[in-house]
């Protein structure tokens, strides 16, 4: 049983079974991340997934806007604690960037303009799991929020989402990223609470 | 980058002891029996449960260097909030909380790191970066360190003694947002490349920034000193909020 604060009550509860434990409801779209904003002009920009064979594809801006794009409507968890519900995103599914990708890895590493990293299993990314994302509540992604451009994985802890997405490294082992090398769990399913290492 | 200690679990905690900081911000400090110590810039998690069963948890930064079981946190009080109303305004000696950590390996001040040093902090981002200059002078490292405190109006400074208390080898500037003391050089407004210029290191000192407050804070100032040169690794950032000054 947990120690009860005196005088504590909180707000009348909401958010019901769609709530992570440990969640609480935002409205508003709160910041996390470890460094400046990284600005990318998109005529810069490229997309990339490298295989654990050593073969390189590449997108261009202008590649990821001929792509059929979803316009998913999710629910995200931050590891901080807040949770948004009915988020609306525009995005290439990875199961279309993935589709002339041949590869028997198990891991992927996604990496970021600015350096940032995160790991996951491939197979989280695939089977409608997963977006490269470049539109947010209708409009442009902003920069503080990832744009041009951030992986969507929703239905793990947000910081899996990289913002400023750059490409993904196919690999035949795990190999932990940035906020996993730092004492975050590696997985981070928010239904199981997998904050941290060893939750 | 080192491993921050293996995940602890919850602690209960209790109030042993409260210092107004402002209107509407005080200091609590807590007795954790078991406490693992910890970094300067690191949080915790805080978990508060209601009779019901109901509970709510919030980040707070720790506010000073690890004293035996004793940890300090400073919660500014957020309109309309959950968590923090009470924390600032129900809560007394005696009461418990559970708490868990330290959180965090990435902004955090080491003792033995020798590069200069910026804080900038905006609101309550005062709160790690208080608790880095503590560990300077605790430890007695001769890093030069350079405080940039961006306030609301002169009544919402933390830790005014002592900060007002000479400490060689640190340098505090106060930057107002809204209102600034009578006869104060500088106009109120938000943060500026010349205060940067100015109130930090050049970017050739290779500094070690470290930037804390709300988003909108955090995102401006990391802007401002990429764009005055420093590195993106250099600059360390907390961002604690959605909105705020
Ligand atoms: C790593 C980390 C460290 C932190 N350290 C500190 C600290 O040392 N001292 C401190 O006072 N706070 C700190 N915070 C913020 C703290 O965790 C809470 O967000 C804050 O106390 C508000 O909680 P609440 O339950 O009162 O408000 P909520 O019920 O969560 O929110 C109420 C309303 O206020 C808005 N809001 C939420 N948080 C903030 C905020 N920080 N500023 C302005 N508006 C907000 C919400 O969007 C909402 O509209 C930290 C946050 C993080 C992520």
């Amino acid at each position: 049983m947990a120690i009860v604060s005196r005088g504590f009550h909180g707000r009348p509860r909401a958010g019901g079974d769609r709530l992570p434990p440990g969640q609480y409801l935002v409205d508003d779209f709160p910041v996390l991340s470890a460094g400046p904003t990284p600005r990318v002009p998109t005529d810069r920009w490229e997309f990339v997934i490298d295989t654990e064979s050593g073969q390189t594809h590449r997108w261009s801006w202008q590649d990821l806007m001929a792509l059929p794009s979803q316009t998913p409507t999710v629910d995200i968890h931050c590891v901080t604690r807040w949770s948004k519900l009915d988020t609306t995103w525009e995005g290439v599914s990875l199961d279309v960037l993935f589709e002339d990708v041949e590869t028997a890895a198990d891991y992927a590493l996604v990496h970021s303009y600015g350096g940032y990293t995160t790991n996951l299993p491939l197979e989280e990314l695939l089977d409608g799991k997963a977006w490269i994302a470049h539109r947010f509540d209708g409009e442009e992604l902003a920069p503080v929020h990832g744009g041009p451009a951030r992986l969507l994985v929703p239905h793990l802890y947000l910081w899996k989402s990289a913002k400023w997405v750059r490409g993904i490294r196919l690999l035949n082992e795990d190999w932990p990223g940035f906020w996993e090398t730092a004492g975050y769990h590696n997985f981070g399913d928010p239904w199981l609470e997998q904050r941290y290492e060893d939750d | 980058m080192t491993r921050p200690p293996r995940r602890p679990t919850w602690r209960a905690a209790r109030l042993t002891g409260v210092r107004p900081e402002t209107g509407s911000a005080r200091t609590l400090r807590f007795e954790v029996p078991g406490w693992p110590g910890h970094l300067a810039g690191q949080h915790v998690d805080v978990r508060v449960t209601a009779e019901d069963g109901y509970s709510a948890q919030r980040s707070y930064s720790l506010a000073a260097p690890a004293d035996g079981d004793a940890i300090e946190l400073t919660v500014e009080a957020v309109p309309d909030g959950e968590v923090s109303p009470y924390l600032t305004e129900v809560i007394e000696a005696g009461d418990e909380v559970e708490i868990r950590g330290p959180v965090g390996g990435w902004f955090v001040w080491r003792p033995e790191s020798t590069a200069p040093v910026l804080l900038v902090g905006g609101g309550a981002g005062i709160v790690p970066l208080m608790a880095m200059i503590r560990a300077r002078r605790l430890a007695g490292s001769r890093v030069p360190f350079r405080l940039l405190y961006s306030l609301r109006d002169p009544g919402s400074r933390y830790y005014a003694d002592e900060l007002r208390r000479p400490d060689p080898g640190l340098d505090v500037a106060y930057l107002y947002s809204r209102s600034t003391p009578e006869g104060w050089p500088r106009l109120a407004g938000r943060i500026m490349l010349d205060d940067l210029a100015e109130g930090g290191w050049p970017a050739d000192f290779e500094p070690d920034c470290y930037v804390c407050g709300p988003t909108g804070f955090v995102e401006r100032a990391a802007d401002l000193l990429l764009a005055l040169g420093h590195a993106p690794g250099r600059v360390r950032t907390e961002r604690f909020g959605p909105t705020g000054g």
